[in-house]
């Protein structure tokens, strides 16, 4: 005797509550995971813009010997105080290299001094009462006024916050990004390949399998005195260089790397192995000609999220000494260097409350390269993804 | 993936030998009479001998797939292997061509010889086996290269061609040969994928021709392509029994019936009878054949 439709309904309002209860619960979670999101987000550009934003002055340079001697006396005196120190300093320097400017006075834009710039952000700044008056007359002159802060891109670190930038912490973490992916891609590729490819299904596979899955979830910081120990200590890398951060880093990448390749050789379909045996290909050959060429865009995105994973990494950077002040990148890979997160985690351990702002503008550029990064890895995948 | 071959598991009273007078005496002769005597087509049986298999025992593990098979294939002949799902067709196919090697817990004891050698002996390179026993599989799987590429690739890679114009030669031949070519001929460089199921498969036909086997083994060639295309791949196999020998696994008994010469009938993992198609269908000689063939059971 079977019910009819009306008396199944009723039975089931139960069942249809808790299935709509479950689905606003984990839209719920969507929607908190979001809120967490965009607050953080939105917390650092407001922390960081003032970072892109540097205030300048407009004042008289008079270039004569006097101010070969003395670059103070270059400028007026009320103004005096308003500029930055580092100008001051650069004005010996472009005497040389120009010799037409001796003689002359020129009217150029500088960099104003730190508490200046704090002062036209809004911030607490340790500006005297008069130079404030005197700040606000040439705001209405409009000879004072906040510009793009192209320095922060261009320019290393510097002791003075107006004239601190990112560009040799980028450099640092460029070429240490070179050395981890020259080291932990091919030997991390041809692992997978032989794990995956060419290894007997034998207790000793599953054990090697197993450490490999281990060691990714190794805290970094124990690769950094691994570091430590053996390649500065054994080996006598240079502390502080980009050869010793990025060999340490290619280890923390390597169980990524071979972790993302074998689920990429993995998702080749037996089908077409058993083609290229068909025809008579040995297996070198069914990987090389058939399986790799296939598996690749997975190879990549996963390498490229490995790549932006060690981007990241600080702790084991720190142990091996990249937080090195380094206001002018070498390109050497032997010279002392840092890395951005090295670079912001210094930056956030000044006492100037003027690097603040440099170490939120220092995780937006970070966080932009790393979304760019990402979003390379997908469209990637993306592209290349087949239906088989 | 393994790479394990058989030889450490394979049990036999003396070293494999290539002198054939060795190599048969230890072995039971043609196939016993209640298995049905195959037709000799003439008195000397060994010019048209293509594959023989004496006591071939195939064990999965723990469970044994395939019991004591002995049985002659022809050459130029299309050969069927029928019976129910499960019985050991396909793992007896690919027993030709050792494509069960890459399977780890495959363990094989007993004589497949071709050309007067043990193919499972210790001093036979499956790669060289492979290369004169070509296999065509039932879900058509052409490489992911150009059309072009899947049927190069393999002459190319045993050094059979090696300038542009006999490559393209050889692929235009293939390609006939396997019926494809006016369908494929403008458009060579279009991804191997691009072609329907039949046209996938003629793709895999010429593929496997390209590299001129002597033996091809087709795994239910057709269980996957509709009555069209089916019908094309049966014409070709008549067609290309001319220049090689075809060994087929059909879950299709009408099939059998009209392409094969000689049909064996597998069961559980023994191999019933063989026989000429026209009279195991006319006159089987088991009931086994006879309950299957009649449709009694599937």
């Amino acid at each position: 005797m079977s019910q009819s439709f009306e008396e199944i309904s009723a039975q089931l309002k139960k069942r249809h509550r808790r299935s709509a209860r479950m689905k606003w619960m984990t839209m719920g979670a969507l929607i908190l995971a979001a809120v967490f999101l965009v607050f953080f987000i939105s917390d650092m550009v407001v922390r960081g813009w003032p970072a892109f934003q540097q205030a300048q002055i407009k004042v008289d340079i008079t270039y004569n010997e006097q101010s070969k001697e003395i670059p103070l006396a270059a400028v007026n005196e009320t103004v005096r105080p308003l500029v930055s120190r580092g100008v001051f300093r650069t004005l010996p320097q472009r005497m040389e290299s120009n010799p037409e400017l001796m003689g002359t006075t020129k009217t150029q834009w500088v960099i104003a001094d730190s508490p200046v710039d704090q002062y036209l952000q809004g911030n607490k700044s340790e500006l005297s009462a008069e130079a404030r008056e005197v700040v606000d007359r040439l705001v209405r002159q409009g000879r004072a006024e906040l510009k793009f802060n192209t320095r922060f891109f261009t320019a290393g670190d510097s002791k003075m916050p107006e004239l601190a930038g990112i560009a040799a912490a980028a450099i640092g973490t460029l070429m240490t990004m070179l050395v981890t992916m020259s080291v932990c891609f091919p030997i991390g590729v041809m692992t997978a390949v032989y794990l995956e490819e060419f290894a007997p299904d034998n207790k000793l596979t599953q054990i090697v399998e197993i450490n490999i899955n281990n060691l990714a979830a190794v805290p970094s910081i124990l690769f950094g005195l691994l570091g430590l120990a053996i390649y500065i200590g054994f080996f006598g890398v240079p502390r502080s260089s980009p050869l010793v951060g990025g060999l340490t880093l290619a280890l923390m990448t390597l169980p990524v790397i071979i972790i993302s390749t074998r689920a990429a050789l993995r998702s080749v379909p037996d089908s077409i192995r058993h083609a290229a045996f068909g025809v008579g290909c040995s297996r070198w050959q069914v990987v090389r000609d058939h399986v790799l060429p296939v598996s690749l865009p997975g190879i990549l995105t996963g390498s490229i999220i490995g790549l932006a994973q060690a981007m990241g990494e600080t702790a084991p950077l720190i142990l091996v000494g990249m937080v090195a002040f380094i206001p002018e990148a070498s390109m050497t890979l032997t010279d002392a260097s840092t890395v951005m997160p090295a670079q912001i985690f210094t930056w956030a351990s000044e006492p100037d409350s003027a690097f603040a702002e440099k170490t939120a503008g220092g995780i937006l550029v970070l966080l932009a390269v790393l979304i760019f990064l990402n979003a390379l890895a997908v469209w990637l995948r993306n592209k290349f993804e087949r239906r088989w | 993936m393994n790479d394990t071959t058989l030889q450490d598991f394979q049990t036999q009273q003396e070293p494999p030998m290539t002198s054939e007078g060795g190599a048969r005496e230890q072995y039971s002769d043609a196939p016993t009479p209640d298995k049905g005597q195959p037709v000799t087509r003439n008195e000397n049986v060994e010019e048209n001998l293509s594959v023989r298999v004496r006591d071939l025992n195939l064990w999965y593990g723990e469970h044994q797939a395939l019991n004591d098979i002995s049985i002659d294939i022809f050459a130029n002949t299309v050969t069927a292997l029928i019976g129910p799902s499960g019985c050991g067709k396909s793992t007896f196919l690919r027993c030709l061509n050792r494509m069960n090697d890459l399977i780890s817990t495959v363990r094989i004891k007993g004589l497949v010889e071709m050309d007067g050698r043990d193919v499972n002996a210790r001093g036979m390179d499956e790669v060289a086996l492979r290369r004169r026993v070509g296999m065509v599989f039932q879900k058509p799987n052409p490489f992911p290269k150009s059309i072009y590429e899947n049927v190069a690739y393999a002459p190319r890679m045993h050094d059979m061609v090696s300038r542009k114009a006999d490559q393209d030669e050889l692929v235009e031949r293939a390609l006939r040969d396997a019926g494809l070519w006016n369908e494929v001929k403008d458009k060579l460089y279009e991804p191997g994928t691009s072609l329907s199921g039949g046209q996938q498969q003629r793709l895999c036909i010429a593929r496997a021709i390209a590299v001129q086997p002597d033996i091809i083994l087709m795994d239910e060639p057709t269980s996957a392509l509709d009555p069209i295309s089916t019908a094309t791949i049966e014409d070709l196999m008549d067609k290309l029994k001319k220049d090689f020998t075809i060994v087929t696994v059909t879950h299709n008994m009408q099939q059998a019936a009209r392409v094969a010469d000689y049909t064996a009938f597998f069961h559980l993992g023994d191999m019933i009878e063989y026989n000429a198609t026209k009279q195991m269908f006319a006159n089987p000689h088991t009931k086994k054949a006879e309950d299957y063939i009649t449709g009694r059971y599937g």
